[in-house]
C-alpha cells in the first residue's frame, strides 16, 4: 500500500464553534473591532452616542408635565432636580394638545361657529368629525395594506376620498354624490365613445367631459338635490381647519391622489401619441423644475389673479390640488423606473395572448412595476407627507404653524425644542410605520425563490 | 445536434396536412427604420403543416413569426392569417391573437402570478372564460405537459424546462389553431430540451399547425413537413426535410448546414 491511502476508521463528533465567533463576544468581534481602524472608528462612534444620550436623556426624562407656563415649569425643574438642570418643559404639549392636533376646528359645529365652550344642546362628541374622518381613513386603508381583511372593506375604501372631504368641509351630501358621477361620466364617455369614435377619442371625453361636469354643472345640480332632498351637515371653513388635523387631511388626499395620477403620467410618458407624450412630459419636467413652496405661493396669491373677481376658491382645496400634482410628477418618475426595469418580453407575452393595452397594464405591468417601486412610492409618500409642514408658510396652521401662535402667548413664550421636538415625534411615528410597512410588502411580494 | 433527443415513437397518424390556408404571405416586406430586415416573403401555410424555420441568428427568423401574431408591424405586402387580414384594425389583431399561440426563447411567464394564474388568465380575461371552467382547462394542459403538480408554485420555482412547458400550456389554454415557436428551446439545459421537444411532438401529433424557428434539426427531420431555410431577411430554401437535409441546393444552405450539424 501507498503512503496516500487513508481510511477514516473513527468519525467525528460535531463540536461547538470557538466562543470567540459567536454570541456578543463573536457578533462585536466581527462587526466592531474587525481591524485597527474599525476598532478606532467604533470606540469614536460609541462615544459620540453615549455623549448626545448624556444630554438628551436628562433633558427629556428630568423633565415637568404638569404647569401653567413656562416660568412655573422653570420652577418645578429647579425644585425638583436643582437650579442648574435644563429640562425639558413638556406640559405646554398637554396644555395645546388639543390644538396641536385639531387646530381651530369647531369640536362642535353646528352652526359654522366655533362652540369651544360647553357642548350646544344635542351636540355630538367633541371634534367627532376629525376623529370619524381618521378612523374612516384607517378602515379605508386597512384592506389595501393587508390583504387577509375581507376584501368587501375594499368598497369603503372606494368611497372614502369622497366622503372624506365632506366630512371635514360638511355642507349637502350631494356634493361627494357629484363628484363620484364625475367618474361615472367619465366611464360612460369611455364605453360609448371608444367603439365609435377610436380610443384616442374616448380617453380625451373621459378625461375632458367629467372635468367639465365637475367645473359647471356639479355645483348647480348639488344645490338642486339639496333643494329636493336636504342632506347635510354644518360647513366647517378652511380657515378652521389645522394643527396635524390638516397635515394628515393633505398628505392623505395627496397619497391617495398621487398614485393614480403619477401612473396615468407615468403611462402617458411612454404613449405613442405623440401629444399625450408631450403633455405629459411637459407636465412632469416643469412640475419637477419648480419647488413646492413656489407652486404653494401660486396657490395662496397668484391664482387669484386667474379667477374672476368675486369667485371663492377655498385655499384648502387650493393646497391640495398643489400639493397632489407635485406629487403625482415624482410618482410618475417612480413608476417610470418600475416600467422600464420590466422585460420586453412581458409585454410582449401579453400582447401575443391576445390582452388589450388596459388588460396587459392592469394585469400584467402595473402589477410587476408598482412592486419594483415599492420602495421609491413610499419614499415619495414619506417626502409628501413631510412636505405637508410646507403650508404653513402660506398661514396655514399646521402643527409648524401653530408654534408661532403657541410661542407669541405670554404663558408659553421663550418655549421652543419641546413644541418641535414633540412635532418630530409624531411627524417620525408615522413615517417609519411607512417605511416598515414598505418592508413587510416587498418581502411578502417575493415570489422568486 | 443532429439527431432529436428522444427515444419514443412518433405517432404519424394524426399528422396530415390539410388543405386549408391556416397563413397567407404574400410579398411581404419589413424594415427596422432603414434596414431591410424581411425581403419579399411568400409563404402559404396549410392547416397542419408543421414548419421548422431554419437560418443563421439575424436573419430575420424571429421577425417573421412575429409579423405573425402582430408583435412586429410588416410595410408592404399582406398578411392572412386563419382568413382575417392583419393591417392596423386593432379588431383583426386581436382576432388573430386569439387564433395564435407563442411560445418565446425565454418564456416570458409572469412571474407575480401563480402556474395556474399564468394559465387562467388570458382565458378568463379575453375568452371570458368562467374562472372555474378556466381552471379546469389549465389543469387539462398542465397535465398534458407533465406538470399539474407544480400548479400552485411560482415561475420562478421552476426549472427552466419547466417554464417552457407551462409557457406552451399557457397558451394552449386559448386554444389556438395556429402555434408559433421562436426558439423554445435554445435557453435550456440539454437534459431539458427533451422534455420540451417531446411536449411539442406530442403537438405535432394531435395535429396543431405549428411554425417552430428552432436549430433541433433532429425534431425538424422527424416531425417537420417542411423546412424553411432563411439568410439575410429572405427565403433561401425550402423543402421537405429529406431533402433538404440530404440534398440541399443553394450553397448557403449546404454552407449552413454543415455548421450546424457539425462536421
Ligand atoms: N427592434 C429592432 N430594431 C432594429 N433592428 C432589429 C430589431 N429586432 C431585430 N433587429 C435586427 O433584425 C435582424 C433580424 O433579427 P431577428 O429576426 O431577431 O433574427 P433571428 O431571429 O433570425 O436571429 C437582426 O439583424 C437584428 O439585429
Ligand atoms: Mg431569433
Amino acid at each position: 500500500m501507498s503512503d496516500i491511502s487513508f481510511v477514516r476508521t473513527d468519525m467525528l463528533p460535531e463540536q461547538e464553534p470557538p466562543a470567540t465567533t459567536v454570541g456578543f463576544v463573536g457578533w462585536a468581534r466581527a462587526n466592531l473591532f474587525s481591524s485597527p481602524l474599525n476598532a478606532i472608528l467604533s470606540i469614536l462612534s460609541i462615544v459620540a452616542v453615549l455623549f448626545v444620550l448624556s444630554v438628551i436623556l436628562p433633558w427629556a426624562f428630568m423633565s415637568s408635565w404638569n404647569a401653567t407656563s413656562l416660568t412655573d415649569c422653570r420652577e418645578q425643574i429647579a425644585a425638583a432636580y436643582g437650579p442648574d438642570h435644563h429640562g425639558a418643559c413638556w406640559a405646554v404639549i398637554k396644555d395645546r394638545w388639543v390644538q396641536l392636533v385639531f387646530g381651530f376646528y369647531p369640536p362642535y359645529p353646528i352652526d359654522g361657529t366655533a362652540h369651544l365652550g360647553s357642548p350646544p344642546e344635542g351636540a355630538w362628541p367633541a371634534y367627532f368629525r376629525p376623529i370619524a374622518t381618521f378612523v374612516l381613513i384607517l378602515t379605508a386603508v386597512a384592506p389595501v395594506l393587508f390583504d387577509k381583511l375581507p376584501r368587501k372593506m375594499l368598497l369603503i375604501t372606494a368611497v372614502f376620498p369622497f366622503l372624506m372631504p365632506w366630512m371635514m368641509w360638511g355642507g349637502t351630501f350631494w356634493n361627494p354624490v357629484g363628484a363620484m358621477l364625475g367618474f361615472g361620466i367619465g366611464y360612460l364617455a369611455y364605453r360609448f365613445i371608444a367603439p365609435i369614435a377610436g380610443s384616442l377619442a374616448g380617453v380625451i371625453a373621459a378625461a375632458l367631459l367629467p372635468i367639465i361636469w365637475w367645473l359647471f354643472l356639479m355645483g348647480g345640480f348639488a344645490s338642486t338635490m339639496q333643494s329636493i332632498i336636504a342632506l347635510d351637515i354644518p360647513t366647517v371653513n378652511s380657515r378652521k381647519f389645522g394643527g396635524f388635523t390638516v397635515s394628515i387631511f393633505i398628505g392623505v388626499v395627496a397619497i391617495v391622489g398621487s398614485l393614480p395620477l403619477g401612473i396615468i403620467l407615468a403611462l402617458g410618458r411612454q404613449s405613442d401619441l405623440l401629444i399625450v407624450k408631450a403633455l405629459c412630459v411637459g407636465f412632469i419636467e416643469f412640475i419637477r423644475g419648480v419647488p413646492l413652496i413656489t407652486l404653494l405661493f401660486v396657490a395662496s396669491t397668484l391664482l387669484n389673479i386667474f379667477l374672476p373677481p368675486g369667485t371663492e376658491f377655498d385655499i384648502i382645496l387650493r393646497v391640495l390640488i398643489m400639493v397632489t400634482l407635485f406629487a403625482s410628477a415624482y410618482m410618475a418618475e417612480v413608476v417610470r423606473g418600475g416600467l422600464a426595469a420590466l422585460p420586453r418580453g412581458q409585454y410582449e407575452a401579453a400582447d401575443a395572448l391576445g390582452l388589450d393595452y388596459w388588460k396587459a397594464q392592469r394585469l400584467i405591468i402595473m402589477p410587476q412595476a408598482l412592486k419594483i417601486s415599492i420602495p421609491g412610492i413610499v419614499s415619495t409618500f414619506i417626502g409628501i407627507f413631510k412636505d405637508t409642514t410646507l403650508v404653513s408658510i402660506i398661514a396655514i396652521l399646521d402643527p409648524l404653524g401653530l408654534t408661532a401662535g403657541i410661542r407669541a402667548n405670554a404663558q408659553w413664550n421663550g418655549i421652543y425644542w419641546e413644541l418641535f421636538a414633540f412635532i418630530a415625534f409624531v411627524f417620525f411615528i408615522f413615517c417609519f410605520s411607512m417605511s416598515r410597512y414598505s418592508m413587510y410588502l416587498e418581502r411578502k411580494l417575493k415570489t422568486s425563490h | 445536434m443532429s439527431e432529436l433527443a428522444t427515444e419514443r415513437q412518433i405517432d404519424r397518424s394524426k399528422m396530415h396536412v390539410g388543405s386549408d390556408v391556416a397563413i397567407q404571405i404574400n410579398n411581404m416586406n419589413k424594415w427596422y427604420g432603414a434596414f431591410h430586415v424581411l425581403r419579399d416573403i411568400n409563404l402559404t401555410v396549410n392547416e397542419g403543416e408543421r414548419i421548422v424555420v431554419a437560418g443563421p441568428s439575424g436573419s430575420g427568423k424571429s421577425t417573421l413569426i412575429r409579423c405573425i401574431n402582430r408583435l412586429e408591424e410588416h410595410q408592404q405586402g399582406d398578411i392572412i392569417v386563419d382568413g382575417t387580414e392583419l393591417t392596423s384594425d386593432l379588431k383583426n389583431i386581436d382576432k388573430v391573437r386569439r387564433e395564435v399561440g407563442m411560445c418565446f426563447q425565454h418564456f416570458n411567464l409572469f412571474p407575480h402570478l401563480t402556474i395556474l394564474e399564468n394559465c387562467t388568465l388570458a382565458p378568463i380575461w379575453v375568452r371570458k372564460t368562467p374562472r372555474k371552467e378556466a381552471e379546469e382547462i389549465a389543469m387539462h394542459f398542465l397535465e398534458k405537459v407533465k406538470i399539474p403538480e407544480q400548479a400552485d408554485k411560482y415561475p420562478g420555482q421552476l426549472s427552466g424546462g419547466q417554464q417552457q412547458r407551462v409557457a406552451i400550456a399557457r397558451s394552449l389554454c386559448m386554444k389556438p389553431r395556429i402555434m408559433l415557436f421562436d426558439e423554445p428551446t435554445s435557453a435550456l439545459d440539454p437534459e431539458m430540451i427533451k422534455e420540451v421537444l417531446d411536449t411539442m411532438i406530442e403537438l405535432a401529433e394531435e395535429g396543431m399547425t405549428m411554425i417552430c424557428v428552432t436549430h433541433e434539426m433532429g425534431f425538424a427531420r422527424q416531425v417537420a413537413n417542411r423546412v424553411i431555410f432563411m439568410d439575410q431577411g429572405q427565403i433561401v430554401e425550402q423543402n421537405e426535410p429529406e431533402e433538404f437535409f440530404n440534398n440541399p441546393k443553394s450553397d448557403r444552405t449546404k454552407l449552413f448546414l454543415s455548421q450546424i450539424l457539425g462536421h
